[in-house]
């Protein structure tokens, strides 16, 4: 994997989690790779992976049966839209709206390029 | 589990190239020690391995001290140099001769390493290209299980799968209760590996930091997204200029090592400060 983002490694590595719950390539109640096997996987440091692995676990996206592994958790879908929903709103939103406010886009416009959208 | 404590070396008498040094290692690290051509690395290396005798101070390594060179030292330290001499025998007959001086060793895993290499057991030493020693001195040096392994520029002459390789091998043979210190000038190739930190420049350790640590105080980052008043370091380029600023945002960039190793070349003491705050 290519760290190319500016983002910390840990977190781009949290990230890639997410992605796999959300496209469902990791299932709730999945068992996922242990540190070590996504740290020789991504050739990171195996302390970046703890600490990914710790982040998201205080998340509920994750958590540890103790001396098995790490399980994705019920529920993991949801709660990783609601973090992806609350990092859109900080983060995304705001650029939108300066942007829309730079051009002159009004609502209507807006709304009307909406609902062209949801019809396809 | 590494002190070293008030050490000062130098090749001469006169010129002194380590004053009064201090470093701390914990194990359970793989740290990076970055410094420019001539700055010390490799003698700080031997120092620790105890290849040098320091005119004063100690290193200690797990309660053993480097100057003793006691086989409870030696036998927990493993030194992989940048210029290697190994006898006329091949792989297999040289670990036979090796292994022993090492309780921990495991043949399994180094002979799995080897073949993941590319080489067998048979190859003969003087035989085998740089790149390819350098393979075999990795795989000792990882199958050690030594406390301490030392390496110094470890991916110089490794072939483009081989970094790759590398870095595989030591994420997976790092564990709690060992220190890897590996020096390097090749950032890019150890860039998710290495963390802590350790900057060595004109005698001192002028840096030993957590990547933790650097990007709560430090944002790495360009120009355009930060305050001027927070720059501390700017790289000017043509597509943009790349900056090291103070981390106001909370936000948690990923360290670009070549910026942070100019940067605390250049700023030390505002680096040094920015990060004590």
């Amino acid at each position: 994997m290519e760290f190319t983002s500016n983002k910390a490694i840990y977190l781009q590595i949290m990230d890639l989690i997410c992605e796999k719950v959300l496209k469902g390539t990791w299932g709730e109640g999945e068992k996922i790779p242990s540190v070590r096997q996504l740290a020789v996987e991504l050739e990171v440091n195996p302390n970046t992976v703890a600490r990914s692995y710790s982040s998201l676990q205080d998340d509920g996206i994750i958590f540890n049966k103790r001396g098995i592994g790490y399980f994705i958790a019920e529920e993991a879908s949801k709660m990783v839209q609601n973090v992806e929903k609350s990092a859109f709103m900080k983060d995304d939103v705001p650029t939108f709206f300066k942007k829309i406010q730079l051009l002159g886009i009004s609502w209507n416009e807006l709304s009307e390029l909406y609902q062209q959208y949801e019809q396809q | 589990m590494i002190n070293i404590n008030n050490l000062t070396f130098g090749y001469s008498r006169r010129k002194i190239l380590y004053d009064n040094l201090e470093l701390e290692l914990k194990e359970g690290n793989i740290y990076g020690l970055l410094g420019e051509n001539g700055a010390g690395k490799s003698t700080l290396l031997m120092l620790i391995a105890g290849l040098k005798r320091p005119h004063y101070g100690t290193v200690e390594v797990g309660g053993h001290y480097a100057s003793d060179a006691s086989p409870e030292f030696l036998r927990e330290v493993f030194f992989i140099p940048e210029e290697m001499t190994f006898p006329n025998i091949s792989i297999e007959s040289y670990v036979g001769v090796l292994a022993p001086f090492y309780p921990k060793f495991d043949h399994t895993a180094f002979f799995e390493m080897i073949s993941e290499f590319g080489l067998t057991p048979d190859m003969t030493l003087h035989n085998m290209s740089y790149g390819q020693k350098k393979k075999a001195l990795i795989s000792l040096g990882l199958a050690s299980n030594t406390r301490l392994l030392l390496m110094d520029e470890p991916t110089n002459g490794l072939d483009i799968p081989s970094k790759s390789q590398f870095r595989k091998l030591v994420a997976k043979y790092m564990s709690d209760d060992r220190v890897f210190l590996i020096s390097t000038h090749q950032v890019r190739d150890l860039e998710s590996l290495i963390d802590p930190i350790v900057i060595v420049d004109s005698g001192k350790v002028v840096f030993n930091e957590t990547l933790d640590s650097i990007t709560e105080k430090l944002l790495f980052t360009t120009a355009d997204k930060v305050l001027s008043e927070d720059v501390i370091y700017l790289e000017k380029g043509i597509a943009e200029d790349k900056v090291v600023a103070k981390n106001t945002s909370g936000d948690v960039s990923r360290v670009n090592l070549e910026l942070l190793f100019n940067a605390v070349l250049s700023e030390k003491t505002v680096m040094v400060e920015a990060l004590s705050n």
